[in-house]
């Protein structure tokens, strides 16, 4: 049951990008989690608005939009776009995969949010967007370190 | 802008922080190393200036044999800073150095140990 709920909206620039990751970590202040755990989230937030800028808008402003669900000690977040779509899910999803190998781009974004939160998934539709959704326990007794 | 050299820099020999860039990068001369020292957060809108930053800066130091990337004065690092640091790791090769990555915070060590960094780019200090 959700006893938390924060919901921002902003404009793909990748200035929003340290203002996204930096008002997740805020939100979940309140529940003390450890610095791990909240680097571990502001960096798996950072690459889901990152991919926004640059694969979703390709470089161009469109709207993202984080929302954030507390359930106890468990945050959930979604990170959504209507940009363009992935084309093959899987695919992108497999470490070193990038479709922008000339931009110095590691292709590590997806597989960093898979392994620093406890629950990932990903549901795209080409030509309407893509949603990212997450969840990281806050008081986990044995961190994924 | 103050004077880094007066924050206790050893042989500092310069930093580049333009109005437009995000990450101020500090760099030091020693024993035959150049030693880069990005500060801030790296992401995908420092990583552009920090990339120009320490590539001119790799560009004044011909007589370096070693590049080393001090990752102490890093607040946040995400995959960004894989790509920055392999992109160096080229540079430094073509150019005939080594290079080595030293100071990374827990975070930043997560991210690099999980990307397999430092089979290409040491650690200096370990």
């Amino acid at each position: 049951m959700t006893d938390n709920y924060l919901k921002l909206e902003f404009l793909s620039l990748a200035c929003n990008q340290a203002f996204a990751r930096d008002a997740v970590a805020a939100f979940c202040v309140y529940k003390n989690p450890s610095l791990s755990v909240i680097s571990d989230i502001k960096t798996a937030v950072s690459e889901a608005v990152a991919n926004c800028a640059v694969h979703a808008y390709g470089g161009e402003a469109g709207p993202v939009m984080v929302e954030c669900d507390m359930q106890g000690d468990l945050l959930h977040i979604s990170v959504t776009d209507r940009g363009r779509g992935i084309e093959d899910v899987q695919k992108a999803l497999q470490p070193f995969y990038t479709t922008l190998p000339g931009d110095e781009r590691s292709g590590m974004g997806f597989t960093i949010m898979q392994t620093f939160m406890d629950e990932f998934s990903v549901q795209s539709q080409r030509g309407e967007g893509t949603v990212v959704r997450m969840a990281k326990q806050l008081n986990a007794e044995v961190e994924n370190v | 802008m103050p004077n880094p050299a007066r924050k206790g820099v050893v042989s500092f020999i310069g930093s580049k922080l333009k109005e437009d860039e995000k990450v101020k990068v500090l760099s030091s001369l020693s024993g035959g190393a150049l030693i880069l020292k990005p500060c801030g957060e790296m992401d995908e809108y420092s990583a552009p200036s920090a990339r120009a930053a320490c590539d001119e800066l790799i560009a004044r130091a011909p007589a370096a044999r070693k590049v080393i990337v001090d990752l102490s004065g890093m607040t946040f690092m995400d995959s960004s800073g894989i790509g920055f640091l392999i992109g160096r790791y080229k540079k430094a090769r073509a150019a005939g150095k080594a290079m080595y990555v030293s100071s990374p915070d827990l975070a930043a060590d997560k991210v690099l140990s999980l990307s397999g960094v430092y089979s290409l780019i040491p650690r200096a200090d370990k």
